[in-house]
């Protein structure tokens, strides 16, 4: 009896599946490349194991409201074959295809560096605050040091101006990144543990101080997404936000344009205050 | 296998029982000692070796919780070994781990404590000698406390000069001024020894307190029972030493 | 007005407390005793108080969740430091206090003795003394609210360098020093009552009390109580090291050039990656200390409440022992985004998936050995279904959170929140509910009220599924934990707001819901209805009314539904009825 229901819940699965397919299962919005087999995958989970749950208290259900017939002795129990291992082993293959699709995943995403073609972007948290830069022209990060951290005299990342390297680095705070073109994210943090997580690239790392990690993805659809901090960091954690704006490909050279140009007139300046 | 009194016929056939080691009932002896060993009258308990066996049980556990405490502390050491950081000038990843000599004094020290554990197993034996015991158990004077005392006198005097010793590599530390806010492997090496150290103080306080329960405690399996978890603890930290002394050794 | 704790062992103790019991004064008896029975009893009521601090505090989180501008009574507007204060201390107070000290060493004390055919504790000044330092510890953590700077806000997980740095943070000071001390003391309690809990597994054991006859709690109780011993002194020396970084000067924890408040204040190679190895080393199997009595609870309730033996005793021994193994294991699944090797996430993720192949054949069995019998639907069974149902429902979003590239959205979202309060909080109290309902004859000599318990049920079984199972969906929306305000970038999940709303109310509900079970509980120990010596027809020897000093066992735990129609079980030390 158990195991009827089990296979008969199992066949309706297909169409429970494809009902909710159609939502995003309250997600927000997709908007990186590696979202969609993410949501695919999470979809897939969640409707496989959201019928076991179903079936479990379907059964619960029946144990419960099912009066046994009388004379039965109340002695004998199912039949392991039926009540555990033939259930067992199923569970346990779904639990090996759980296992080895999200596995192709996490390795595709994790395992893999960039391509050499990824842009390069870091993200600096510190309590409580996103800071972004990136390495200009030379397509180099300059040096930083923590004794040169003074946000109130324009260098918030403790750049230092001797490295050559840092001539061009821009510092923004909030993230904008050309859509389809693959990004590199080197993430650092000055102070506490902060997590990096922007919701709709389905994207979560956190940034570590005295370590520099990496994680990359491609943001496909133009719009402003909010980046989180997930990782509680102290007071101001739930204030420690960002925006990221993905444009497409010809207003973002404009807005890099842009920011080069400030950069550049900031130093003209700088130098003749010298 | 120490134990109160030669080991009756019938706990022989108390092993081998299946799992657990607990006969079933129908196969319980019967007959002479059938009453496990009930001879004290006690509710619930089984004979003297039963709160041995119980207190010896209890320090084991203990014991492992306690080697878990060491196993943490030598994960980190290899872990902080193995750490350090990117230099922000040269991108070079750098450590600042800077090996310990060990000071020469700690040989001696391990030799000191490896003689104190003879000394201390000696003291234990003393305790389960089986003449002395039924002789202590009739009341007939207590020849055990006499042979074990003086064992334990010693033992305890062996962990203060173990423990001095140690002082004294501290000392010889300070003056090279290796403090212990410098670098990972000082703190280590600190920690280590303190910890270990913190645990042999305890130790000679259960020591005194076993020296001074052999003429204090009136129940022969009590004094058994302090003297003998005091030995297992004792052994334990000496082999915890060992290990540890190795690492600080290996790690110089 | 009777003595109820008398009462209770005058039920018990009729025969082997035949002799005259020397009269101690009243503290001896109540207070600095070392009946094992009465220091079960305080344990429970030191969880009670921990749950209804605990409970208080997560009120007052929800309110502001949910509400952020109204005045709380006594305190005005919550800042946000104040809210991970709450957070902070709801968790340490639920975690060690409740789950830890409840489940295991609660029940355990009040009923393990028994059910292994002994009177006692093996080293019962040991047991005081470890209760002793769990209430100081407890005292102790609790004056972290009164330190200057308030309580510590970095959750109980307390990851450096937020912990290590005073400067990080209000309550980061004193606050976090008197919280690590706390959980210090915490560690040497919980690591000698369980040395306690294992010796007397091990030696004080009956004549015929074999490993393959003890019940499932006593299995359960003893492979808790290995984790623990195991654990908690790699969180102790966790804490120790933490400690030498704030007041010694080391650097463990904090790495190189960190920078805090303007301070820089790394000057070695610490990593703070050190501390979430250590800490998840004891983290997770804590939480299957805190989840493994309950397990054998539900195991031996549903057993004698359907009237048939466990669906595979000997499976059902052999998964709590692969649980607490496998425990060991799986730490790793806490840190999937946090840092570590990606490889390390596969390999922690597969052990994982392995650990949901015990915990799936335990439901199994539980589910098997209620199908086609003949419940009984008390109280404490209706509290033994609402584990299981709650446990199959924080269970399956298991091996979902296990799962690297999904836990990389779902890391610390109130998805995450959804799926352990449901398993370790809500199915962990149901279990301590079924455990004090069917248990309660032994306390108190009475037996609480059916029909409030009843009413206490379903209330709480319906608060707790409408509290926790929409936390899954602000999980989903990627709300994260630990956020005291939904404002600025997040504000696209203002939406949320309402659902929060719904499950504040639902939390009030449910934590209103307990008022019911603390009259009950009041109302019982003096006019709840006297308890017969076997209330439940049970089998385990803590119902044992045999007389005569030891009892001597004869068969295995669960030996229900053998003579249908009139005594349909037989307890373990009875003898076989005459066949007429």
């Amino acid at each position: 009896m158990p195991l009827t229901i089990f296979l008969a819940v199992i066949a309706l699965c297909p169409g429970l599946s494809s009902l909710v397919s159609g939502s995003q299962f309250w997600m927000p919005p997709n908007a990186a490349l590696h979202g969609i087999a993410v949501d695919r995958l999470m979809r897939l989970n969640l409707t496989a194991l959201g019928t076991c749950f179903i079936i479990a208290h379907l059964l619960l259900l029946i144990s419960i409201l099912r009066r046994p017939r009388p004379g039965a002795s109340p002695k004998i129990l199912p039949s392991m074959w039926a009540m555990e291992v033939i259930p067992l082993t199923l569970l346990c293959l779904m639990y090996v295809w759980m296992a080895i699709t999200a596995q192709r995943l996490w390795a595709a995403n994790r395992f893999e560096g960039p391509s050499p073609a990824a842009m390069q972007v870091e993200v600096v948290g510190v309590q409580f605050q996103w800071y972004f830069r990136y390495p200009g022209e030379d397509a180099a990060f300059g040096g930083t040091r923590p004794e040169l951290v003074n946000a109130a005299a324009g260098n918030p990342l403790g750049l230092d101006r001797q490295d050559p390297h840092s001539a061009d680095d821009i510092v923004a705070s909030e993230l904008v990144l050309p859509a389809g073109r693959e990004v590199d994210v080197t993430l650092r943090a000055h102070d506490v543990i902060h997590g990096f997580f922007v919701p709709a690239m389905r994207l979560k790392q956190n940034a570590v101080p005295g370590m520099v990690l990496h994680v990359h993805f491609t943001p496909e659809l133009p719009g402003e997404y909010p980046i989180l901090c997930s990782q509680v960091c102290g007071l101001g954690h739930a204030r420690m936000q960002a925006k990221l704006r993905v444009l497409p490909r010809g207003d973002y050279a404009l807005w890099l344009a842009a920011r080069e140009a400030k950069l550049h007139a900031i130093q003209a300046a700088r130098v003749k205050a010298q | 296998m120490p134990v109160t009194f030669t080991r009756t016929p019938v706990d022989t056939e108390r092993k081998h029982t299946g799992i657990g080691g607990k006969p079933p009932a129908s196969r319980r002896p019967t007959g002479g000692g059938g009453d496990g060993d009930n001879w004290d009258g006690q509710r619930g308990r089984k004979g003297p070796r039963q709160l041995l066996t119980r207190w010896r049980l209890g320090v084991f556990f203990a014991l492992i919780g306690d080697m878990m405490f060491f196993v943490a502390i030598v994960s980190s050491f290899f872990v902080s070994q193995a750490g350090g950081h990117f230099d922000p000038r040269t991108h070079n990843y750098i450590s600042t781990w800077r090996p310990v000599s060990v000071p020469s004094i700690l040989w001696l020290n391990t030799a000191v404590l490896v003689l104190s554990s003879l000394t201390m197993e000696m003291a234990r034996r003393q305790l389960f000698r089986e003449i002395d015991v039924m002789e202590e158990w009739l009341g007939m004077g207590r020849p055990a406390l006499r042979r074990a005392t003086p064992w334990l006198i010693a033992t305890a005097l062996l962990g203060g000069i173990f423990l001095f010793g140690q002082w004294l590599a501290w000392e010889q530390m300070w003056t090279d001024k290796v403090l212990l806010a410098s670098d990972p492997a000082r703190y280590f090496f600190y920690l280590i020894t303190g910890f270990h150290g913190a645990h042999l103080i305890a130790g000679i306080i259960a020591l005194l307190g076993a020296l001074a329960s052999l003429s204090l405690l009136r129940r022969v399996e009590y004094r058994q029972i302090v003297v003998d978890c005091t030995a297992w603890y004792w052994h334990c930290m000496g082999v915890f030493w060992l290990f540890l002394f190795a690492l600080l050794v290996s790690a110089q | 007005m009777t003595d109820p704790l008398e009462s209770a062992q005058a039920i018990q103790h009729s025969g082997p407390n035949a002799e005259p019991r020397r009269r101690r004064s009243w503290i001896r008896r109540y207070i600095f005793t070392t009946d094992h029975r009465t220091i079960g009893i305080q344990y429970l009521l030191l969880a009670l108080i921990a749950v209804i601090i605990g409970a208080s505090l997560s009120l007052l989180m929800r309110l502001h969740l949910a509400w952020p501008d109204l005045p709380m009574p006594f305190w005005g507007v919550m800042k946000p430091e104040d809210y991970l204060a709450l957070v902070t201390m709801h968790g340490t107070l639920m975690v060690f206090f409740v789950l830890t000290t409840a489940p295991q060493s609660g029940f355990a004390n009040l009923v393990l003795p028994e059910q292994i055919g002994s009177r006692q504790m093996a080293l019962p000044l040991l047991n005081a003394a470890s209760f002793w330092l769990t209430v100081l510890s407890l005292l102790v953590l609790v004056s972290a609210f009164f330190m200057p700077g308030g309580a510590p806000i970095s959750g109980w997980t307390s990851y450096p360098p937020l912990s290590a740095i005073a400067a990080s943070g209000p309550g980061q000071a004193l606050g976090m020093d008197i919280w690590l001390v706390s959980i210090g003391i915490f560690c040497i309690a919980s690591t000698l009552a369980s040395v306690n809990m294992l010796t007397t597994i091990v030696a004080e054991r009956c004549e015929g009390m074999t490993l393959d006859r003890m019940p499932l709690t006593v299995w359960s109780w003893l492979v808790a109580s290995m984790i623990t011993v195991l654990v908690f002194s790699v969180l102790f020396a966790a804490a120790v090291l933490l400690l030498c970084d704030r007041h010694l000067g080391t650097a463990f924890f904090v790495p190189m050039g960190d920078l805090v408040n303007g301070q820089i204040v790394g000057h070695g190679d610490g990593t703070p990656l050190l501390w979430l190895h250590l800490f998840w080393f004891f983290g997770h199997p804590e939480v299957y200390i805190a989840i493994l009595p309950g397990m054998g609870i539900t195991s031996s309730l549903l057993a004698n409440f359907s009237r048939r033996p466990a669906l595979g005793y000997r499976l059902m021994a052999l998964t709590t022992v692969l649980i607490g193994l496998l425990g060991f294991l799986v730490w790793g699944h806490h840190m999937f985004v946090s840092g570590m090797n990606p490889y390390a996430g596969t390999a922690f993720a597969l052990t994982t998936m392995a650990i949901a192949v015990p915990s799936t054949a335990k439901v199994l069995s539980w589910i098997g050995t209620i199908w086609g019998g003949n419940l009984r639907l008390t109280t404490p069974m209706l509290f033994s279904l609402g584990f299981l149902s709650l446990f199959i429902a924080g269970g399956v979003t298991g091996p979902l959170l296990a799962l690297p590239i999904l836990d990389a959205y779902l890391h610390n979202t109130f998805f995450v929140v959804a799926h352990f309060h449901l398993i370790m909080a809500m199915a962990a109290i149901f279990s301590v509910f079924a455990g004090v309902y069917y248990w309660f004859p032994l306390m108190a000599g009475r037996q609480l009220h059916e029909g409030w318990g009843k009413v206490h049920f379903w209330l709480t079984f319906i608060a707790a599924y409408s509290t926790f199972f929409p936390m899954h969906l602000a999980g989903l929306a990627g709300e994260p934990r630990h956020y005291s305000q939904l404002s600025g970038g997040a504000a696209s999940m203002a939406a949320l707001i309402p659902l929060q709303r719904y499950i504040s109310i639902s939390a009030i509900v449910l934590v209103a819901a307990q008022l019911i079970f603390l009259t009950n509980l009041i109302w019982s120990v003096w006019h709840g209805k006297l308890s017969p010596a076997n209330p439940w027809q049970a089998t385990t020897l803590e119902w044992s009314t045999a007389s005569d000093g030891q009892p001597i066992v004869l068969r295995g735990p669960y030996d229900y539904g053998v003579h249908p129609g009139q005594s349909d079980f037989l307890p373990q030390d009875a003898l076989e009825p005459n066949p007429e």
